[in-house]
């Protein structure tokens, strides 16, 4: 069973419903159930990081499917969250690759720093914190996810700066934190 | 057909076989979990695994197509490690507690890792824990158990068509689970005990009841619906601990309802052992069979023919019926019914109450017209039938007065009775049918109860002729009771005669005061909530104290269907047989023997002595019940109505209590357990 009790009926925005229906153009026909990652992707973004079971619900209708047949595509993926997230969402990378440059350390820090455990949020509803498997960026490890940006080739000090400056709402660049490369290219060639 | 070669021998398979079906038709055994041949191919078990010339790695034989000239070994060192892997695997996280499992010695998991498996684990790391999820009151869940198989899922997916299981989560937190509050509605949940490969669904009544190997099994057949489906009982120490289809392609494949399937506690609750008789002081007290039915001949005596009646109710045997139309019309009684429901038609020959086209011939249906009956729960099975016809394409379904969660896509007409004597609707059905190859229609016995029940039954058959339902070789008008002794009843023809009551007529002659002695034999719901019957001395024989019980002069205890070798009749007019697989209680009797005595009373001469007498006799009066097992199909008369009115009538004859529709599933607490759980919502519909 479904935990969230958030009884609210779902719909989506008049600007959203736009969306869905260039989303339905993408597929043929007789595969329209195959929007729904796209649509379960832009209700989360619509809801606020996390998807409701009316959201679920809803979709499933749209797709005229069971309600289980959109639930379980919503349960499968770890990108769908199904509880409600803090404003930022960071992903901590400890796969591999990042774990040999340090995941484990900034994991760390970022405990301590916003004083949570791993998938809590933060009382002021800021941050939330997940530890994930590769994202699929280990030539800048280590990395996370906050939201929809990468952070990499981070240390300590820069991670601990990105909490702070999201904190206080400053801007910051996203990308390699370094300042030595720019996106994937080779350490040292530039 | 294709070549191929399983173990260097050749065999020739269909086109379109898997390579499993090809080791099957070389006579090799191969292991499966997850595969089902009723259900959709998974291939996400890999218990199949064998090898094929060429091909990387051992390949998911249940899953993959033969090609012309493939070689297949089943027995290589390779296939034999692979499945010791695979098993390994299954077997991690697998909480091996077979002692405590009532799937043990009877569990696919057990029996493979036995013949296929190693005999250790190399597996030192915590095992997970899965929570039980709570399916309702018949399915058990042991989910630690559970081997993601997702056959469960499949089948109610597939052939209940109700989506309430899936697998959700993923990778080691993957789980098995239903996302509906009710748990498992469906009236076909049963069946996913059976298909669970391991111990994860068991069933909730049988519970440690027993162990698989000591249960002796008995065939028989089920009596809760009219289709007969074919059972097995497992009966231990006298007891019935549990029931299991029977496989019978021609009739229930290899499924049965859940009130099949769970009403056999009802069967132990309730029962009448003894007769009773109401003394001067209006008390029911015990009595003999001598007395008892001393008492029932001096009142049989006592009134006059046209005072008395008779009728039989859902789960009366065609013997009873047959004995007793011959003891009250050798007395002039002839206001007899079988029709407690008060259906009601004109009966030229059987082809006008059959479900002629046979429950085989749904499979190959392409128009349907389903007219004032709720296949869902008056004929579950069937119903699946449909819906995997429905679900292999190219089937049109209209209905017309039925409910509309069939589990397939309908076209409604409404639910208005009157609209089947509308002039242009004949165009409109005819325009529906046209084109069709095998068009059928399935008219609902229910609404043959109806007071326009006679008129829609000749404007329903002479639609069928009109529609041509009825074709060379082929005969789709169908009629659906819900009822295991209709067919039976209406073989022998237990029903009013030279001028006799039918059911309808009688109702109205009790509350006229006219009929004073009625036999009600096993007719609890024969209706008589509307009736004031002081003035009627009821006769009840049964074998539950059930809703009349308390009403009767007289009660004769009689046997239920497992104390009893019967003969039932089921809607295609297959004749079968019930099982006596337990002692009778007290000193109840099998219910012809009752009538048979009272001839005794009346020194009329009756030809047999015993059951095998008494057989031979039906046999010979109707020849086409006499092959067990077998139908005897009877020519159409065509037939043409000319214009007929029907009055507005709306309803869609959705059956509000699934589970409670007869003595046994009323006494029964499984089935009541399921009302409380899954018909709560309606719980206001049916007080009382
Ligand atoms: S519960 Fe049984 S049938 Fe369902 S997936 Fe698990 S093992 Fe398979
Ligand atoms: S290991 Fe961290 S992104 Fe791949
Ligand atoms: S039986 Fe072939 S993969 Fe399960």
């Amino acid at each position: 069973m479904i935990e969230n009790k958030n009884t609210k009926d779902f719909e989506f925005t008049k600007k959203n419903l736009e969306q869905v229906k260039k989303i339905f153009s993408k597929y043929p026909d007789d595969q329209k159930v195959s929007a729904v990652m796209p649509l379960l992707d832009l209700a989360m973004r619509q809801i606020g990081g996390w998807v409701t079971e009316s959201a679920i619900k809803h979709i499933s209708s749209m797709l005229n499917i069971p309600f289980i047949r959109a639930y379980e595509v919503a349960s499968f993926y770890s990108m769908f969250n199904l509880e409600p997230i803090g404003k930022n969402f960071i992903q901590i990378c400890t796969t591999t690759s990042c774990w040999l440059r340090g995941s484990d350390n900034i994991l760390e820090v970022c405990k301590k720093h916003l004083n949570v455990k791993n998938n809590q949020t933060t009382k002021d509803g800021l941050f939330t914190l997940k530890e994930v498997e590769c994202l699929g960026a280990c030539v800048n490890a280590p990395m996370v996810q906050i939201n929809d940006n990468y952070y990499e080739d981070l240390d300590t000090e820069s991670f601990l700066n990105i909490l702070d400056s999201l904190k206080e709402g400053k801007k910051i660049d996203i990308g390699p934190q370094n300042k030595k490369r720019k996106g994937a290219e080779p350490l040292g060639s530039a | 057909m294709k070549k191929v070669y399983v173990n260097d021998k050749v065999v020739s398979v269909p086109d379109t076989a898997t390579v499993m079906q090809a080791c099957e038709l070389a006579g090799e055994e191969i292991p499966r979990v997850c595969y089902h041949e009723s259900l959709s191919i998974a291939g996400n078990c890999r218990m199949c695994l064998v090898e094929v010339e060429n091909a990387a790695k051992p390949v998911a034989s249940c899953a993959f197509p033969v090609a012309e000239g493939m070689k297949i070994n089943t027995k290589s060192d390779k296939v034999k490690k692979a499945r010791k892997g695979v098993m390994e695997f299954l077997l991690i996280n697998h909480p091996l507690d077979c002692p405590i499992c009532d799937q043990g010695g009877e569990c696919d998991l057990q029996d493979q890792s036995l013949y296929y498996g190693k005999s250790y684990s190399r597996f030192e790391e915590n095992k997970r824990a899965v929570e039980d999820k709570d399916f309702g009151p018949l399915v058990k869940t042991v989910m630690t158990r559970c081997i993601h198989c997702t056959r469960c899922v499949r089948f109610l997916d597939e052939v209940a068509g109700t989506h309430e299981l899936g697998a959700i989560n993923r990778g080691e937190q993957m789980e098995i689970a239903s996302v509906v509050e009710e748990g498992i509605t469906s009236e076909l949940s049963g069946n996913i005990i059976d298909l669970c490969p391991v111990g994860a669904l068991t069933s909730k009544p049988y519970a440690f009841k027993a162990r698989s190997w000591e249960l002796i099994h008995h065939d028989t057949i089920d009596i809760t619906d009219g289709l007969g489906s074919n059972l097995i009982l497992d009966e231990f120490q006298g007891e019935i601990k549990r029931v299991l289809p029977r496989f019978n392609e021609d009739i229930n494949q290899e499924w049965i309802s859940d009130k099949s399937r769970f009403s056999y506690d009802g069967l132990d609750v309730q029962r009448l052992d003894k007769p009773f008789i109401r003394d001067d002081k209006n008390k029911l007290i015990p009595s003999d069979w001598k007395t008892s039915l001393n008492n029932v001949t001096g009142l049989l005596k006592k009134y006059k023919s046209d005072e008395i009646a008779a009728i039989s109710g859902s789960l009366t045997d065609v013997e009873t019926m047959f004995v007793a139309k011959e003891l009250f019309n050798s007395l002039g009684i002839y206001n007899l019914d079988c029709r407690f429901n008060g259906s009601n038609f004109k009966i030229n020959n059987r082809t006008d109450w059959l479900f002629n086209s046979k429950i085989i011939g749904t499979d190959k249906i392409d128009k349907l017209f389903i007219i004032g009956c709720d296949p869902k729960r008056e004929a579950t099975v069937l119903n699946a039938r449909i819906r995997k016809r429905w679900l292999s394409g190219d089937l049109e379904i209209i209905t017309l007065c039925t409910p509309n969660d069939l589990t397939y896509e309908t076209t409604s007409l409404g639910d208005d009775v009157s609209l089947l004597s509308d002039p242009s609707f004949l165009t409109d059905i005819k325009s529906f049918f046209n084109g069709a190859k095998y068009p059928m229609i399935i008219l609902g016995d229910s609404i043959l109860s109806t007071v326009e029940g006679e008129k829609i039954h000749s404007i329903v058959k002479s639609l069928s002729d009109n529609c041509e339902i009825i074709r060379d070789g082929w005969n789709g008008f169908c009629v659906l009771s819900a009822y295991a002794s209709r067919s039976g009843g209406l073989e022998i023809g237990f029903l009013p005669s030279k001028g006799g009551l039918n059911v309808k007529q009688i109702k109205k002659k009790i509350s006229e005061k006219k009929i004073k002695l009625l036999f009600l034999i096993e007719a609890d719901d024969f209706d008589l909530s509307d009736l004031d019957i002081k003035s009627t001395k009821i006769i009840y024989l049964g074998h539950h104290g059930d809703k009349h019980a308390t009403k009767a002069e007289i009660i004769l205890p009689i046997t239920a269907f497992t104390e009893k070798k019967a003969l039932y009749v089921n809607i295609e007019g297959r004749p079968q047989f019930t099982k006596k697989i337990i002692q009778n209680k007290g000193i109840a009797v099998d219910s012809w023997k009752i009538f048979r005595a009272l001839a005794d009373n009346f020194n009329l001469k009756f030809s047999y002595n015993n059951h095998e007498q008494l057989l031979n006799k039906i046999y010979k009066l109707h020849p086409e019940i006499s092959f067990i097992n077998q139908i005897i199909s009877s020519e159409w008369k065509s037939f043409k109505s000319s214009s007929i009115k029907l009055k507005t009538l709306k309803s869609n004859f959705a059956v509000v209590n699934y589970y409670q529709t007869c003595p046994v599933t009323r006494a029964s607490n499984n089935m009541a357990n399921c009302r409380k759980r899954f018909l709560k919502k309606d719980e206001s519909k049916f007080n009382g």
